[in-house]
């Protein structure tokens, strides 16, 4: 055994030093960041692309730090904060009273559109156009001015706050909502309506203005008679609007402390304003 | 060790499984208004009825086609073909499930709902259930052919038998619990998936009425809510994650001991 050890050693040797030496002296480069360690980020689907970008940015600033970013919708990055399975949440509406042992801050502000395939004609409908199409008491397009094709309604799962807001502005009793398909993260739902012209749904402004540009055939209704756009949201003109934060625990660790500062800072505005989000920083 | 380990994790289930049994009892899983956790409503059934219309129909569509693909490769396809399309099933069968649920979701969904909307249906489920297991009968029907001593096609052979008849009658019949063996593990999987399943059904939770109803599956059920899921709810995400367990061990043991029993007709 020993034998076997020791013809290893001279060849293993040099590899072990030569490793030590190359990464040792890479870190020894003027201006290369001394922070190491790795941070989870969970929660949100809508601030996720964002945070996955920031994230990017932060890891090429920071070699030795490594971002990981899951979804999994806002209730699971408030879930996975208090019970430490992550570093920081993602929550894409403000904290309500029963959080009051974390801390949001907050990132940019976003809106909720309601979505529609492009090729369907309809291009408005009232508050309460909606609750009935939600409700299931309007079933087919042509009862609201469109083509007779069935109304495809596509809902979000319990826990995503998307849901959560988009019930509260309606007053809908989400009980009550006739879903003929339920989602998870953003983009399934946006897939779900570019792939059905029968289909509604709502997401956030930000992901839709992102996907439009990019060619997915859905496009954005406006609400209460103003358009949906990231534009009308930084204006505070539209009515469904919300903030998304990063949360942490009460005593984040220095690493979470510098990666949200780094997102709210002047460096990242840019992707803010790349993801079609309203920056708050200006 | 791995069947400690198996062990450890069926009693961690269990335990967790408990509580939410304990405070409502078992009833409820099957009585309770629908499935409302904020509400302490934690009817079970409609989940039950879509996993099971899932992987039975996923199966129903796959045996045949499973058999019939073994068949034509070992019985009636030229060498090189059979050869050819034996990878084919290989690469199917090794296509990772999300990549499945992915093609489903921007192909599948939206050709169902150019027939009848909404496209993400049972029907979506199913299909792409079908595609995912058939390579496992179709691959384990082909073992066990190829398991066979060669005298059966001999002998049928001197007999002057036709090809189909010695395929229907004999090689068929003499391979079937190494085919069973494999339909059963097909259910085990098609019944287990998730991802695939979570990104065409629709995941409305009721009880599917025709094919081109949304439907949600037990393991849907438990990718989008144990993320988030406290107390009960967590709980009762566990009781449907046991009895999971429970029908796909039940499956595995039958599959075992149906391919251990000597062949009788031998």
């Amino acid at each position: 055994m020993s034998d076997r050890l020791l013809s290893f050693l001279p060849g293993g040797w040099f590899w072990i030093a030569a490793t030590v030496i190359l990464f040792g002296g890479g870190c020894d480069e003027p201006g290369a960041s001394s922070m190491t360690g790795r941070l989870v980020v969970t929660g949100s689907s809508t601030v996720a692309p964002l945070a996955v970008e920031i994230a990017r940015r932060f890891e090429a600033r920071h070699p030795g730090v490594k971002v990981d970013v899951q979804t999994g919708g806002s209730s699971r990055g408030i879930a996975d904060t208090r019970r430490g399975l992550a570093d920081i949440g993602m929550v894409s509406r403000d904290l309500k009273p029963g959080e009051r042992d974390l801390i949001a801050y907050p990132l940019a502000r976003d809106g909720i559109a309601v979505i529609v395939h492009a090729d369907n004609p309809v291009t408005a409908l009232s508050h309460d156009q909606i609750v009935a199409v939600y409700r299931g008491e309007i079933d087919n397009w042509r009862q609201v001015g469109g083509p007779d094709r069935p109304i495809t309604v596509v809902n979000k799962a319990h826990g995503r706050s998307t849901l959560e807001l988009f019930v509260a502005y309606f007053g809908l009793d989400e009980g009550a909502i006739a879903a003929d398909v339920v989602i998870g993260d953003n983009e399934q739902g946006i897939k779900t309506v570019a792939g059905n012209p029968g289909a509604i749904g709502y997401v956030s402004i930000g992901t839709a203005e992102f996907d439009i540009a990019h060619g997915v055939s859905i496009k954005m209704l406006p609400l209460e008679g103003i358009a949906a756009d990231s534009a009308a949201v930084a204006g505070g003109r539209y009515p469904l609007s919300r903030t998304l934060n990063l949360v942490t625990r009460r005593e984040p660790g220095a690493l979470a402390r510098e990666f949200i500062a780094f997102s709210r800072s002047k460096a990242v505005q840019d992707l803010v304003h790349q993801q079609s989000f309203v920056s708050l920083v200006e | 060790m791995s069947g400690g380990l198996l062990l450890l994790m069926v009693a961690f289930v269990v335990a967790e499984a408990v509580p939410v049994v304990r405070q409502y009892g078992l009833v409820v899983f099957f009585t309770d208004e629908g499935w409302y956790p904020a509400a302490g409503q934690f009817n079970l059934a409609p989940m039950i009825t879509g996993t099971l219309w899932a992987g039975f129909g996923a199966l129903l569509a796959a045996v045949p086609l499973g058999l019939a693909s073994a068949v034509f490769c070992r019985f009636y396809a030229p060498g090189t073909v059979a050869a050819v399309y034996e990878r084919v099933l290989e690469v199917l069968g090794g296509i990772p499930s999300v990549v499945f649920g992915f093609w489903g979701l921007v192909v599948l969904v939206p050709l169902i709902n150019q027939w009848q909307p909404p496209g993400a249906s049972l029907l979506a489920g199913v299909l792409v259930l079908t595609l995912m297991i058939l390579p496992t009968v179709s691959l384990t029907a082909l073992a066990a052919l190829d398991a066979l001593p060669p005298g059966y096609r001999l002998n049928a052979a001197a007999l002057g038998l036709s090809r189909w008849t010695t395929v229907w009658r004999v090689m068929l019949p003499a391979a079937r619990v190494g085919i069973l063996g494999g339909v059963l593990l097909a259910l085990a999987r098609a019944l287990g998936e998730t991802m695939a399943v979570l990104m065409v059904t629709g995941n409305v939770v009721r009880h599917a009425q025709s094919l081109f109803d949304p439907v949600r599956t037990l393991t849907a059920n438990i990718a989008l809510e144990m993320a988030y899921a406290l107390g009960s709810h967590r709980s009762a995400l566990f009781v449907s994650g046991l009895l999971l367990l429970i029908v796909v061990a039940v499956l595995l043991w039958l599959a075992e001991t149906c391919t251990g029993s000597p062949a009788g007709d031998r």
